[in-house]
């Protein structure tokens, strides 16, 4: 065991499948010999060699293209888009071609790539350093989204993605690379080393896709979130004294349908959290389903707690952020309903 | 399907990754890098037709020489007057961004991006054009908003996303925009200007107005799609547009063989595109402004687009949230060929008796002064993280002309939360 950052694990989980298996590969905007803009990949050109972990071209279409290509060759691509508000470029290349190659082919031809990408706002990186494009991939027939919330989830969840066969996107919630968020951002960081979740293995290790992670037990309401909503989640929940259980997806696409309905059967009620825009979300997918799957064990309406249908804004990042005071609010309007 | 082609005893396939010359700490030597002659290269009509001219795009307008004369027949031949205003331009964006990036690591906003060395690539190019040109620039051309005279206040309430910012705090820091002065809004996203601009020209030609387009991008970004498509509707529409390509030589830190440069110039993409390209030293003012103003007239006299390459370096980092000096030596800004633009007009102007050393001085002291002014100034109107600036409201407003019902409930939630969080 070692005690590691998200960025760390990333790193180590990079580090031990390119050590097991030649065909892993990393490529992306100054991941080689600078190692990344966050750092995830430092260290893996002068261990692996350049031609294992290399710099491209600015062109999001051709880093995703060109990882098409090597899956078709039969290797296992882990290309990085630097910002995920960079990615709609490689749109196509996702969505037409990663996505459908395997239907379109007849499983003669497969994409075997983990696309890794930061998101998410919390660093006050303005429009284009801050959004969480997930659902624009859920809705992708063929491609799996996976966003981890720790450090031991990152790297177990980023080794189960670059074994699969099928493509991945692996979205990283840049706001926690260092420690968790109480969605205070007027409180100073706490490093992930003050936290269990930071004991990561330095060997191989993985955490299945398609399984959720109750990190909150609790009776009074089901709580569904991932990423950095995880942790303002549980946050807000000790705040506001409230018996939630807490069920970090982790994720998306395969969802564990099982875990969300159980749960929801068991507390009859159910509060969505994301920080991505609203309209059309993935709360939408997950409300849909808890509505189909659980209507009559349902005691309140199901409620979700997102960002605004707005550009991530600059100056009003905090007023933007799906914080306490918003979650809090749906809290207590869900839980009230218990005793109304 | 085998067959003895597919069983010899071929050679291994290499796979070639492209490495810089210099890492931290080597020392540099640009011996090899060619630098033509300043004044040899002929200045071809602007109706030339682009066949006859493929030449030009691998070598390179220079006007100043080893002691500072202008010479050949790129030199622009201006007056101490326009040259003087170049000069005070480029000291006085120099000026703007020592300050502005010392108040982003004293805490006042969250980012700033510096264009040291490169600002002829901006300034002269803009003088050259006329003033009611669009330009569509990517996010080191704040010299394009000195020459049209936007006050740096303007530009600092931005920096801070104060109460005074014309973005209303929505946009990045230095991501400016003024319809005003034909400066289009900036895109954190890389060269999805460049077909924009090709369409304002487009519309301006199909309009039969008289106002062309400019456009920049970093010789990084001529790897997106956009570019290429740019030079493609370019080409088709012959559209009277100039696509400046800053090769500053790092796209942060990718050398600019990860855009190609290890096998051409950059301009060379405008001979297979049939555009006609010129490669230009990017630290010489008056080249800038010379083929600069070559490439307008041509683009006004429906001659067609014109892709121009300054080759140039970039001095410091890429941004406030980059460290230049984990990847490449620090003897590269201090060995670089072409110096530095402003020490080089600088030098021009003295050498033809209408400046000084102590007049320059003497403009130096004033551009910290007049920063200084401003940012004063600005730092009235709130600084980044002090308040929140803006109503909430204005988060909402802008997405659509109308403001739906969805957002205006989202909208009354946010300002219930302000209530709570920020009471006043």
């Amino acid at each position: 065991m070692a005690v590691m950052n998200m960025i760390e694990a990333i790193n180590s989980g990079l580090d031990n499948m390119m050590a097991r298996d030649d065909d892993v590969v990393v490529l992306g905007e100054d991941v080689g010999y600078f190692g990344g803009v966050f750092r995830a990949t430092a260290g893996l050109q002068e261990k692996h060699g350049k031609t294992r972990c290399f710099d491209t071209p600015i062109s999001e279409c051709g880093i995703i293209g060109v990882a098409v290509g090597m899956a078709a060759y039969g290797m296992r691509p882990v290309p990085e888009i630097q910002f995920a508000d960079y990615i709609y470029p490689g749109l196509d290349q996702l969505v037409s071609e990663a996505a459908r190659l395997r239907y379109r082919s007849a499983a003669e031809f497969t994409s075997a790539i983990t696309v890794r990408s930061p998101f998410g706002g919390g660093i006050f990186g303005g429009q284009t350093h801050s959004q969480s494009p997930e659902s624009m991939f859920t809705h992708v027939c063929g491609l799996k989204t996976v966003i981890p919330s720790t450090p031991y989830d990152a790297k177990g969840l980023l080794i189960s993605a670059i074994e699969d066969n099928d493509p991945v996107m692996f979205f990283e919630p840049k706001r926690i690379y260092n420690g968790p968020f109480s969605g205070y951002y007027d409180k100073p960081v706490e490093p992930w080393s003050k936290f269990e979740a930071s004991e990561v293995p330095e060997n191989y290790y993985k955490i299945p896709l398609g399984k959720a992670n109750i990190v909150r037990a609790g009776e009074a309401v089901t709580i569904l979130t991932y990423g950095t909503m995880v942790h303002v989640a549980k946050a807000v929940v000790e705040e506001h004294g409230v018996d939630a259980e807490v069920i970090d997806l982790r994720t998306l696409v395969p969802l564990d349908i099982e875990t969300i309905e159980e749960s929801v059967k068991k507390t009859g009620r159910c509060l969505i959290i994301h920080e991505a825009t609203r309209t059309s979300g993935f709360g939408a997918e997950l409300s849909a389903l808890v509505q189909e799957r659980c209507f009559y064990h349902l005691e309140a309406p199901i409620e979700r707690v997102t960002g605004f249908d707005t550009p991530y804004p600059h100056s009003l990042e905090w007023a933007y952020f799906p914080g306490p005071i918003r979650i809090g609010e749906a809290l207590d309007k869900i839980v009230g309903e218990l005793t109304s | 399907m085998a067959d003895e082609n597919s069983k010899t005893n071929l050679p291994p396939l290499s796979l070639h990754i492209p490495e810089p010359k210099y890492r931290p700490g080597d020392p540099v030597d640009y011996s090899d890098v060619d630098i033509p002659k300043a004044g040899d290269l002929s200045r071809p009509d602007v109706n030339s037709d682009p066949a006859t001219m493929r030449d030009m795009v691998y070598d390179m307008v220079r006007v100043l020489d080893d002691d500072y004369t202008a010479v050949g027949p790129w030199d622009p031949k201006l007056s101490d007057d326009t040259l003087l205003k170049m000069l005070k331009t480029m000291a006085q964006v120099r000026a703007f961004d020592d300050r502005l990036h010392r108040m982003q690591r004293q805490g006042k906003t969250s980012f700033y991006m510096k264009c040291t060395g490169e600002e002829a690539t901006s300034v002269a190019a803009t003088m050259a054009l006329h003033s009611d040109d669009m330009c569509f620039p990517s996010y080191r051309q704040q010299g394009i908003l000195f020459v049209r005279g936007y006050p740096m206040v303007d530009m600092i309430n931005q920096i801070f996303s104060n109460r005074e910012d014309k973005l209303k705090g929505r946009q990045l820091p230095i991501m400016y925009c003024s319809r005003e002065l034909g400066f289009f809004s900036i895109s954190g996203n890389l060269a999805t200007q460049y077909p924009q601009a090709v369409g304002w020209a487009m519309a301006s030609a199909a309009k039969g107005d008289t106002r062309i387009a400019a456009t920049w991008c970093g010789e990084g970004s001529t790897a997106e799609g956009d570019f290429h498509s740019a030079m493609t509707f370019a080409t088709v529409y012959n559209a009277p547009i100039i696509m400046n390509v800053v090769n500053n030589q790092w796209a942060i830190s990718s050398f600019s063989g990860f855009a190609g440069a290890e096998r051409t110039t950059f301009a060379a993409r405008a001979a297979g595109y049939g555009i006609a390209g010129l490669r230009v030293d990017g630290n010489d003012p008056l080249a800038v402004y010379s083929a600069t103003q070559w490439a307008a007239e041509r683009a006004r006299t429906n001659n067609g687009p014109t892709l121009i390459e300054h080759f140039t370096y970039r001095a410091e980092a890429h941004s406030t949230s980059d460290d230049p000096g984990a990847y490449r030596s620090a003897q590269e800004r201090e060995e670089w060929p072409l110096g530095d633009p402003i020490t080089r007009l600088k030098r021009h102007l003295i050498h033809r008796g209408v400046w000084s050393k102590d007049q320059h001085e003497a403009l130096d002291k004033e551009c910290i002064e007049a920063v200084k002014v401003a940012t004063k100034e600005a730092e009235k109107n709130g600084i980044l993280g002090h308040g929140l600036h803006q109503p909430f409201e204005t988060m909402f407003q802008d997405v659509f002309e109308e403001m739906p019902w969805h957002l205006k409930e989202q909208s009354d939630q946010a300002n219930r939360e302000r209530e709570i969080k920020w009471p006043s």
